[in-house]
């Protein structure tokens, strides 16, 4: 009965969709208020309707209703509670249901908290939310309905894929979508903006939050199914440039090309069309993603097996958004009137250079990405395009990138002094210089590319640091002085400091995990050593366990250095009842420097296991680099000017002192 | 264009691959050759060659079967004496070019390789223009014929009513 | 810059972003399951191999078979199947009929499996094949390219692939492909 309450409410969803993004787009064109009044207790019915139709969902989910198809094929009643709960996002049905639930939440959030937003652009852009809301919605009522019932109902379900049934993973589909669904917030604000035929600061200060919160999620959720990737797939791998890693990674890296072009529309008043075309790029490649993961059009871990049918629809819904927003650019952007000037030398300049590479990058891994279909369908037969693509185009891009995010910050606005910037940056130039040379010392025979990365996380890291102690005085004023700046300093000021700082810890992890990596495979008996470097790893015994709906392979390794045990390692390998996979848990001891990781295999049925072993410096500063980032980016958030919306107070002030 | 442009290509290339392969393996400790030349050979080749039955993984990832047979091929052509190059070829000519992991610099993937620097310098290219032409728009228009006599005539009417020189003098 | 050509600029996007679509499209339109590679030995002469038989008795499967029927007027089909895959027991009706098609001699290759479980398979299900080749440690298989079973690969009289099926043969691809081609082939 819930279940068919849900459904219903989803049909009504799809009504409130339609009413909300006509009424109030219409009357923002006439200027007719009421029309325009619409949109709030649109956007929160809407979020309202979809948030129950969610709720019975997860309700069956929980219940184990294996009356409900979606149940069925993806729970079972042994599966952990939260991995019911989880299981709902793990599917195609249960996901699109997610992906417009976050539509809705980004929806009544600007209702809800956007009071000082223009009347006009607000009634719009959340006109244009709800019609991207009303196309997922059409998508889901028609070809995709999680609330499909299913007579006679089976005494149990198919459980959910096994790798699925993981903490890490969980997680990971909400994360995301927070992320890259986020971004049609900055798509919504783009579409109204261009409509109005207006691109101004105000702009640019509402939309900075709401795609600031949409990166922030983004980031995480790209952090969270790379560590998952980590330790969960037994190769101490974390990135595998997999088409659909890569339909998150471009979103990722666009979203941060936009969150920095605002910054020059809000305090310059330039780069309008292209932050305008960003905020629709952003989005569109989140909706590109979306297409390729559920048309059956490419493979990879991550695709949603499915059929080309339902992938016409998503086509259609690509062109009507996508192409539809860029027709209106053609349209309108050209008479979006230029504002200020600056010379290529400055604070704007370098964002511009900042948003060129970051561009290119995401055109290289979009290229890579497509290569392959685009070859098959023009019957060239077709390549593959792997990780030794993507490590010799993209670095190449990203390594400038990295210089220049030393010396972007120290410009001035309009017209910078380079060399004054590069001279207050010599210690960050030697301090990079010095690292590569111990990094040398330390690991010669090692890959040059390992000295080229360390360098560039040093020279980031510091130069964040140079920056900061320029902005507060440091040597120029007293010690009070400083410090008294620094603790008034704009919190979006230091989210800036801690999300540079977070990519160089970032960067610190990447270059260690992939250029010192050691590893030992070998067949080991229960009793028997094996060395890696300098550690011992002794497997002391391997047994049969049983798990909640799994039974395993337990192993236990007791890893000593000098004689002296570091750690106790319980790789797994388990098989789970139901669908019959196998999946390795592997077990992992962190020091925060380096990683043991320890694989068990299979058993070779005379008393030895085939085991792998490795040792990963500075990973785990990959994922510390990611939280930091995405810490920085929450201080940026928490910043006051965002909330209060300056212009419109300034006018709130004067009209007081007129009135005075 | 293409000369120097695939020089510097194959130079990036060599310089990254030597650099960062991620090293990740299924490789069973009954494959692996004695010879250890060979046996870096044979990893170094293997992380080349696509699992045709995974999804995205190479050989050296993946514990499929026939990743399996694949690794127990290349080392058994090593140990024949072919080279890297023959191994790779050997592949190719049954699975086509799609085995290869890093693809090949054909014309048919010329796009792929040289599209991210060709998009680059386009950029940079827009960039130099919208530079260009934001400078002229504000570059002050000559002045025309009239324009420049009427202004000389005001500026010989300025110099009677200049104000006198704090010094005194004319 | 001029008006018009400013507003060329504006239009690359949409335009761009068209032949995006239009590519996915046809990609759509071509309902090829992604994770099918191409053949790069089509047009190309078959493998040369040499297989032992199920029992010592029979004679097993080489290349010289293949040439030999197809010096009679003979075109081959070379079937790649074993018993513990399910979805050559799928096809296993549809080969049996496509073994009776005349000017066709149909022949199989045993992939890793044991003699024994196929003997069995064959005789539950019926043997459609003239010869069948053992290739126990999937050698022949790599060298025809399979990446799996079944797969299915026309030979002509002049011993060149002409067709390769991936995965198991249905109604629609023999109506539509196979048939034709080996009418072809056999005029």
């Amino acid at each position: 009965m819930i279940v068919e309450l849900g459904h219903y409410a989803l049909i009504l969803a799809f009504a409130v969709a339609m009413l909300q993004s006509t009424i109030p787009v219409i009357g923002a064109q006439r200027n007719n208020a009421r029309w325009m009044a619409v949109a709030k207790p649109g956007a929160i019915t809407l979020f309202l309707l979809i948030a129950f139709a969610f709720a019975s969902l997860m309700r069956a989910h929980i219940l184990s209703d294996f009356s409900v198809r979606n149940v069925v094929e993806n729970s079972h009643s042994l599966k952990p509670m939260l991995y019911k709960i989880t299981g709902l996002w793990g599917n195609h049905e249960g996901s699109l249901l997610l992906w417009v639930l976050i539509l809705a939440i980004y929806g009544a959030a600007v209702a809800l908290f956007g009071n000082r937003l223009p009347t006009r652009l607000k009634a719009r852009a959340l006109g244009v939310q709800a019609m991207v809301a009303l196309g997922f919605l059409a998508f889901m009522l028609f070809t995709s309905d999680p609330f499909e019932r299913m007579f006679p109902a089976p005494p149990d379900g198919n459980d959910l894929n096994p790798l699925l049934q993981d903490p890490g993973l969980a997680f990971h589909p909400p994360m995301l979508y927070l992320g890259y669904v986020g971004f049609s917030m900055a798509f919504s604000f783009a579409i109204a903006a261009l409509i109005e035929g207006k691109v101004d600061a105000a702009w640019a200060r509402w939309v900075r939050p709401w795609t600031l919160a949409a990166w922030i999620a983004l980031t995480a959720g790209i952090g969270l199914g790379s560590w998952w990737a980590y330790y969960e797939l037994g190769w101490g791998g974390w990135w595998y440039w997999d088409p659909v890693e890569n339909a998150s990674f471009m979103p990722w890296l666009l979203g941060t090309a936009l969150l920095h072009s605002a910054i020059v529309v809000e305090k310059r008043d330039a780069l309008k069309a292209w932050c305008i075309l960003l905020a629709i790029l952003t989005f569109g490649l989140s909706l590109i993603g979306t297409f390729l993961v559920r048309s059956g059009v490419l493979t990879s871990v991550h695709a949603f097996a499915l059929d080309p049918a339902r992938g016409i629809f998503v086509l259609a819904l690509l062109v009507l958004y996508v192409g539809g927003a860029l027709a209106l650019f053609a349209w309108r952007a050209p008479a979006l009137k230029g504002g200020g000037l600056f010379q290529p030398v400055s604070r704007e300049g370098a964002l511009l250079l900042n948003n060129l590479l970051l561009a290119t990058a995401c055109a290289t891994v979009f290229i890579g990405t497509l290569y392959p279909l685009f070859l098959d369908v023009t019957g060239g037969g077709t390549v593959s395009v792997g990780p030794p693509f993507y490590n010799a185009t993209f670095l190449p891009v990203i390594l400038p990138m990295l210089l220049l995010m030393g010396v972007g910050p120290l410009l001035a606005w309009k017209r910078a002094d380079l060399a004054g910037a590069l001279t207050r940056l010599w210690i960050a130039g030697a301090a990079a210089l010095a690292i590569a040379a111990l990094t040398w010392w330390l690991h010669r025979g090692g890959p040059l590319l390992a000295l080229v990365g360390m360098a560039a996380g040093s020279w980031v890291a510091v130069s964040v640091f140079v920056e900061l102690g320029t902005r507060i005085g440091i040597g120029r004023n007293g010690m009070a002085t400083s410090l008294r700046r620094l603790f008034q300093l704009p919190r979006s000021a230091v989210g800036m400091t801690v999300a540079h700082l977070g990519l160089a810890i970032a960067i610190f992890g990447i270059t260690g995990a992939a250029a010192w990596k050691e590893e030992h495979v070998a067949n080991l008996a229960v009793g028997q050593s094996l060395d890696l470097g300098a550690y011992e790893f002794r497997l002391d015994e391997a047994r049969r366990i049983d798990g909640v709906n799994y039974w395993a392979y337990r192993g236990r390794f007791t890893v000593s250095r000098d004689g002296e045990t570091v750690a106790t390692l319980y790789p797994e390998r388990r098989l789970y009842w139901v669908q019959h996979m196998p999946t390795t848990e592997a077990a992992i001891h962190t020091n925060g420097l380096a990683d043991l990781y320890a694989v068990l295999g299979e058993p070779d049925g005379k008393g030895g296991w085939t085991v792998r072993l490795y040792r990963e410096p500075l990973v785990a500063l990959i994922w510390g680099g990611v939280l930091v980032m995405v810490l920085g980016g929450l201080v940026s958030l928490s910043d006051r000017r965002y909330r209060v919306g300056a212009p419109a107070q300034r006018r709130a002030a004067i009209a007081t002192a007129r009135a005075a | 264009m293409t000369r120097p442009r695939t020089l510097l290509v194959a130079f990036l290339a060599v310089l990254l691959l030597s650099g960062l392969g991620m090293a990740a393996h299924a490789v069973e400790p009954g494959e692996m050759l004695s010879d250890p030349a060979l046996e870096a050979r044979a990893r170094e080749i293997s992380r080349d060659i696509r699992c045709l039955v995974c999804q995205n993984q190479s050989i050296d990832d993946s514990q499929a079967e026939l990743a399996h047979d694949l690794r127990v091929l290349i080392r058994e052509r090593l140990q024949a004496g072919d080279s890297d190059a023959q191994v790779r070829d050997f592949l190719v000519a049954r699975y086509g070019d799609f085995v290869l992991l890093e693809p090949p610099l054909k014309p048919k993937t010329y796009l792929l390789w040289f599209g991210p620097a060709a998009i680059l310098l386009v950029a940079l290219f827009s960039v130099a223009i919208y530079f260009r032409r934001r400078r002229n728009e504000l570059a002050p228009a000559a002045l025309s014929a009239e324009e420049a006599s009427r202004l000389q005539a005001l500026l010989a009417d300025d110099a009677d009513e200049r104000a006198p020189r704090r010094d005194g003098k004319p | 810059m001029n008006p018009t050509s400013r507003r060329l600029l504006y239009l690359l996007p949409v335009l761009l972003f068209a032949g995006l679509a239009a590519y996915f499209l046809l990609r759509l339109g071509e309902h090829r399951d992604p994770s099918e590679i191409p053949s790069p030995l089509i047009d190309r002469p078959a493998p040369d191999f040499a297989l032992p038989g199920m029992t010592a008795a029979e004679p097993g499967l080489a290349r010289a078979d293949l040439v030999r029927a197809g010096a009679t007027g003979k075109v081959t089909i070379v079937n790649f199947f074993a018993s513990w895959c399910l979805p050559c027991r799928a096809e296993h009706p549809l080969l049996s009929q496509l073994a009776k098609h005349t000017g066709v001699t149909l022949y199989g290759i045993l992939y890793k499996d044991e003699p024994a479980a196929a003997a069995e398979w064959l005789k539950e299900l019926g043997d459609p094949y003239a010869a069948v080749g053992v290739d126990a440690q999937g050698r022949t298989g790599i060298d025809f390219g399979i990446s799996g079973v079944p797969e299915t690969f026309i030979i002509d009289r002049t011993g060149h692939i002409r067709f390769r099926q991936w995965g198991p043969l249905d109604q629609p691809t023999i109506d539509g492909k196979l048939l034709p081609m080996l009418d072809e082939l056999t005029k």
